[in-house]
């Protein structure tokens, strides 16, 4: 009891709904292990709720060296019918999604409580970021990986891992005939472990989110700046959207690829698909134009509306002796004309009617 | 993020600067970054060298390899003890339009890569760069 | 190597600060001895270009004019160009061209005038 509320103390730092579930599990656990259950269930209820709060256990170790080959020994010895009230219940469970087979509950079961055993009998129920804690990662991150392609979502996942918490409290409660002050830590010390081990799927659950949508804003980049040979030494390049920083990036790369590839000389830099040009806007093209010259080519920017011309001057932006077009027409007469290609119309040629142009 | 492994250079001699860049091209190139990108990290890598050791009195480098889910970080962190650099805010100015910057390329380190991060005292320099790339 | 009035360096991978230092020494004299009025600098091998490299051939652009010489720079990788002007380096005085044929053209012409022209695309040369 004085060893709880002792602790009480830096939980209640961190975390008071946590703090109050842990008196009421200390008050409890003699009284009726049902309601302690309840109490425990709710406590993982908030903790799935903030999912980001990284180091909610951080300040507290209850695992002293007893605990740690107590829970190990327990585990051990009991560790065949923690799996089959853990798999029944997670069976028995309606709302497990359906892309989850039952076979798969079962591996993933197996696999996980052989892992977590052989951790804990490395003796650090604290710290999960140590080596030997690292397999058991390993295996939570592939299946969280698995599980949301399977299509579950990272709550169900984590109750994966939080619903052990059930098969273990019967478990310990029915053994725990001898000693009380015994039971408390030693579900205290599995507890810590087991949330910040569900926490742990559902941050890499988090990150695999993460790195697809880079990957999907990296293919978008990609596929939305072409450059386009227009001419023999005629490139154009229409930009479309914001100039920023990242397409720039691709534009120059692209562009100066492209210059080498076909030999050209002349790129056209449409700016009509741009909405709003800013100083930033103008670095990006100027940069361009830098990038393209240091090759030995050089650039006309086309596409500039009488707005954008306006803003330009107001802003103070130096265009220096960068060759500039309204429309893309033009720009192109020019880049013709540098490049010594005349355009000429014959009478006879040609089959669509003309009028005067 | 994991720190893969690391690597101390020490940059001592004019020469140490090319050697770093041999080695930094060595890392870049396993690590299977852009083509693009290993040259600006190479590059990065020289400028910040050469700061160590003209302005640095000499100093080091420490080379980390990082791990994440989808990309592959490299990271760099230069570290000397000459008089440090008065207006951090100033050195950083250099744009590719202007000519600013106090000759130290930092502003040029800094949009070469990803991340850019420095502490500056009387009591030396330290900056710290990582780029990342994608992987396949 | 000489092509008629113009000299033909091919800068080789990285190296030494030192090397490119001398490498603008060597030419200034080779400029002299053999008197070219143009200089063709291949850098498609080159991998790196920093502040210092960026210096260099700066210099050696600057030097070149003064004994009245032009110079260009042919091959440029992207990579390097995307580098340099991030790094925001200025080549100002130094000529670029794609390829080596393009550099030709590109000097011919510059020497031909004798003096600085505006080319027909804008560039001054």
């Amino acid at each position: 009891m004085l060893l709880v509320c002792d602790k009480k103390g830096s939980v209640c730092d961190v975390f008071p709904l946590l703090a109050l579930t842990l008196y009421l599990m200390a008050k409890l656990v003699v009284k009726s292990p049902t309601q302690h259950l309840r109490t425990a269930c709710m406590s993982d209820l908030v903790l799935l709720c903030c999912y980001d709060a990284h180091y909610i256990y951080g300040s507290i170790s209850m695992a002293t060296e007893t605990t740690t080959s107590e829970v190990s020994h327990f585990i051990d010895e009991f560790d065949k019918e923690i799996l089959a009230e853990w798999t029944s219940q997670q069976l028995s469970d309606k709302s497990r999604s359906a892309g989850v087979s039952n076979a798969s509950v079962q591996n993933s079961s197996e696999e996980f409580l052989k892992l977590f055993r052989d951790s804990i009998r490395k003796g650090n129920l604290v710290d999960t970021d140590s080596l030997e804690w690292q397999p058991t990662l390993q295996m939570l991150s592939d299946l969280s990986v698995s599980r949301a392609t399977q299509g579950s979502s990272p709550t169900e996942t984590a109750n994966f891992i939080l619903s052990l918490k059930q098969a273990l409290f019967a478990k310990l409660v029915s053994n725990s005939g001898k000693s009380t002050a015994g039971l408390e830590s030693s579900a205290w010390a599995l507890w810590t472990i087991l949330d910040k081990l569900a926490l742990h799927t559902t941050e890499v659950f988090q990150k695999s989110r993460e790195a697809v949508i880079r990957r999907q804003q990296k293919d978008m980049l990609e596929m939305s700046t072409p450059v386009i040979k227009l001419w023999d030494g005629v490139l154009v390049v229409p930009l479309i959207g914001t100039l920023d920083s990242a397409r720039t990036q691709i534009v120059m790369e692209n562009l100066l690829q492209k210059l080498i590839d076909t030999g050209s000389q002349i790129a056209i830099l449409d700016i009509t698909g741009v909405p709003t040009v800013d100083t930033q806007t103008a670095q990006h093209l100027l940069k361009t134009v830098s990038a393209t010259r240091l090759m030995g080519a050089d650039c006309i920017i086309s596409g500039i509306r009488p707005q954008i011309a306006q803003t330009i001057v107001h802003l103070g932006i130096d265009i220096q002796d960068i060759k500039t077009r309204a429309t893309m027409a033009d720009a192109v007469k020019e880049a013709l004309r540098v490049s010594g290609w005349v355009v000429n119309r014959h009478a006879a040629e040609g089959n669509l009617a003309r009028g005067t142009v | 993020m994991v720190v893969r492994s690391k690597e101390l250079r020490y940059i001592r001699t004019e020469d140490d600067i090319a050697i770093l860049r041999t080695s930094v091209k060595r890392i870049v190139a396993l690590l299977n970054f852009g083509p693009v990108s290993q040259t600006k990290v190479v590059t990065a890598a020289s400028e910040l060298a050469r700061n160590v050791f003209e302005h640095g009195k000499g100093g080091l480098v420490e080379i980390e390899l990082l791990d994440e889910t989808d990309k592959v970080g490299l990271r760099m962190i230069f570290v000397d003890e000459g008089d440090g650099i008065s207006d951090v805010t100033r050195a950083l100015e250099d744009g590719y339009s202007t000519t600013n910057g106090m000759g130290l390329g930092l502003g040029g380190a800094k949009r070469l890569m990803d991340e850019f991060h420095i502490e500056s005292n009387g009591g030396g320099t330290r900056v710290s760069v990582t780029k990342w790339d994608l992987k396949a | 190597m000489k092509i008629g009035q113009t000299l033909l360096v091919t800068i080789q991978v990285d190296f030494h600060d030192r090397v490119a230092l001398a490498l603008q020494e060597d030419l200034s004299s080779k400029i002299v001895d053999s008197g070219a009025k143009g200089v063709l600098i291949d850098i498609s091998a080159l991998e790196m270009v920093d502040s210092f490299m960026g210096r260099v051939l700066g210099n050696i652009a600057k030097t070149s004019r003064l004994l009245d010489c032009h110079t260009v720079l042919v091959g440029m990788q992207p990579a390097i160009a995307i580098t340099i002007t991030e790094l925001g380096i200025s080549l100002k005085g130094i000529h670029t061209a794609l390829t080596a044929e393009h550099g030709l053209v590109i000097l011919k012409k510059m020497i031909r005038t004798g003096e600085l022209e505006v080319l027909s695309d804008g560039r001054q040369v």
